[in-house]
């Protein structure tokens, strides 16, 4: 297994384009394989879930800070398209955009306490946001729908080409996920990736070499926010029907799992980390509720075992905290 | 020409007065030391000028400019860079990572940059990758480059962390305890490295505990004991004076015999 293992990340490693490539290629046929459409639903789920997983990503895995309240983002998106949507006839791109940017206005403003708070205490910041958007959203009638919800969402069409099978909404989430993976890389490779990761790594180091830390937070949670934005867009177009209960704290939650199981601060652990989290729910289907319980276990075996993740990011502080974890069994044994 | 003034600056935690009304002052071109025992409020007043803390009464200027009250990221655009007691490194990145980084305000690359790869963003990559060769060719850390940052030893951690430094082309560098935890080899290489830098146009503010380190390299020298000022002079001076004599081996040995405690005949 670990053979395998190194030979796979050594393959990865030596030709990282054409294993890029081969990748994009399977994630194009893939629809033309699957058998059913139910299959190619649970395919447009696992890669909307990649998207939102690479907006949460930017934020717990670069900038290092905790959101466990992701889900309130996710609503903000999906309302604000599904509502621009219905009742102002306004067509995909631009709800997307406009989504993505109210989205961004309330990341920043969830960043404001942040020159103040770090580690669990934002956390909790974030917890309580995504309540508290969630509660207005089902009281506030008038606009949301309250507890009716927002139904009969336009299907969305592009040049006079509508996209209404599972077919099209997969193509589309995929576009959509590439776009966010493009700009989350290129973005991450550049001073302003830098300034996120040093923040993370070394707050003080960090200022005392002119980042602004302040700024760079809420940059980190404006970018995070407008995936959670896209993605929120997509799922009003694709569901058709939005409602307060699709953005419980624990659909942010399970999110945020598939960020810790797949690797927090690398470009492939959100995508790993949706495939399995995707699967796991699909097998466990027959057990109801109690799969929470499976996430559960699954969430505590790889901290326990692999805290940075499936993919692992060796560049940062996670790993080395698994380094120092690693010396103590050693310990162990001698005495 | 003064380039870091410190006016009657203090800091208190609530009672305890870590730095009390000192006054300083570092001309251009100088390498300033500040030494005193433990607890003196050394790292304290570090902390102060570099902004990390903010002042209980006092002003702070910086080439002619008030900075007292601004963060440390302010202040480090206003060319004032520091390195820190316990190494902050950027421990998992490698050298040359650590040192991109500290390019961060002489680069201008914002987001839409990043993710269009535009002309800013192809001119600043290729100026931090030129500059950080040139820095570390200059501190003859080059063989270095791709190293992991936790993985040297801790005499070239030091280097690291003050080639970093370098990065933001400051005017002031101030290092915290740069020869702590070094063997003698080790410290006299960092004396050598830091007469070069001050050679090559840097003022240099330097806390130490090390008195030979200090004693050779300074050109003047600031003494705190209790958070207060006691001296500020030559190297020679500071020898001399009777204040430190004391603060550092105590009234009795100052004196140049013990003093008698009452009953220790007895105990004989």
């Amino acid at each position: 297994m670990r053979e395998f293992t190194h030979r796979l990340k050594g393959m990865l490693h030596a030709h990282p384009r054409a294993v890029g490539a081969a990748l994009i290629l399977l994630a194009l046929l893939l629809p033309w394989l699957l058998p059913s459409s139910y299959l190619r639903g649970i395919a447009v789920r696992i890669v909307l879930y990649m998207l939102f997983a690479t907006g949460l990503n930017v934020t717990n895995g670069y900038g290092g800070q905790f959101n466990i309240g992701f889900a309130g983002f996710m609503c903000v998106g999906a309302y604000t398209a599904g509502i621009l949507a219905t009742s102002g006839q306004i067509p995909f791109i631009p709800a997307l955009i406009a989504a993505g940017l109210v989205a961004a206005f309330f990341g920043f403003l969830i960043s404001l306490p942040t020159s103040r708070l770090s580690g669990m205490y934002l956390s909790i910041v974030t917890m309580g946001f995504s309540e508290i958007i969630r509660i207005i959203v089902l009281n506030w009638s008038g606009l949301t729908g309250g507890p009716l919800g927002i139904k009969n969402i336009p299907r969305p069409s592009f040049f006079g080409l509508e996209i209404k099978t599972p077919v099209g909404f997969y193509y589309l989430a995929l576009a959509l996920l590439l776009i966010a993976l493009f700009c989350v890389y290129r973005l991450i490779h550049s001073r302003v990736g830098r300034a996120w990761i040093s923040i993370r790594e070394n707050p003080d180091a960090a200022s005392s070499l002119g980042v602004n830390i302040r700024l760079y937070k809420a940059i980190n949670f404006m970018v995070s926010a407008f995936i959670a934005g896209m993605g929120g867009t997509f799922m009003a177009f694709y569901y058709r029907y939005l409602a307060t209960d699709m953005f419980m704290i624990d659909n942010g939650h399970e999110v945020l799992a598939m960020v810790v199981l797949g690797g927090m601060g690398t470009m492939t652990g959100p995508m790993l980390g949706s495939l399995v989290i995707n699967l796991v729910t699909e097998a466990f289907r027959f057990a109801s509720d109690f799969r929470l319980v499976a996430y559960a276990v699954l969430i505590i075996v790889m901290m326990w075992v692999r805290p940075q993740g499936l993919a692992g990011a060796s560049n940062s502080i996670l790993a080395s905290q698994r380094a120092d974890k690693k010396k103590q069994p050693e310990k162990r044994e001698k005495t | 020409m003064t380039i870091l003034e410190g006016k009657s600056v203090s800091k208190h935690f609530s009672g305890l007065k870590a730095v009390d009304q000192v006054d300083m002052k570092v001309d251009e071109g100088e390498i300033f030391g500040i030494i005193g025992p433990n607890g003196a409020g050394k790292t304290t007043f570090f902390n102060l000028c570099s902004g990390t803390y903010p002042v209980t009464s006092g002003e702070i200027w910086l080439e002619g400019k008030n900075i007292t009250g601004k963060h440390p990221e302010e202040i480090a655009h206003l060319g004032l860079a520091r390195t820190f007691q316990n190494i902050k490194l950027f421990t998992q990145m490698t050298v040359a990572e650590n040192i991109a980084i500290g390019f961060h305000i002489r680069t201008k690359t914002n987001i839409f940059d990043a993710i269009t790869r535009n002309r800013r963003f192809r001119e600043d990559e290729a100026y931090i990758a030129r500059k950080t060769d040139e820095i570390l060719e200059r501190l003859g850390l080059s063989e270095y480059k791709h190293y992991k940052a936790a993985n040297l030893s801790y005499g070239m951690q030091r280097k690291v962390e003050i080639a970093r430094t370098m990065a933001l082309e400051p005017k002031i560098l101030l290092l915290d305890e740069p020869a702590a935890g070094m063997n003698p080899m080790e410290t006299q290489e960092l004396s050598e490295f830091v007469r070069k830098l001050n050679d090559d146009g840097y003022t240099i503010v330097v806390i130490e505990h090390d008195m030979k380190f200090i004693m050779n390299l300074c050109d003047r020298i600031l003494v705190l004991n209790y958070g207060r000022k006691i001296c500020e002079g030559v190297p020679e001076e500071i020898k001399r004076n009777r204040e430190v004599q004391e603060a550092y081996f105590g009234k009795g040995l100052a004196a140049g015999n013990a003093v008698k405690v009452e009953g220790e005949e007895t105990l004989a």
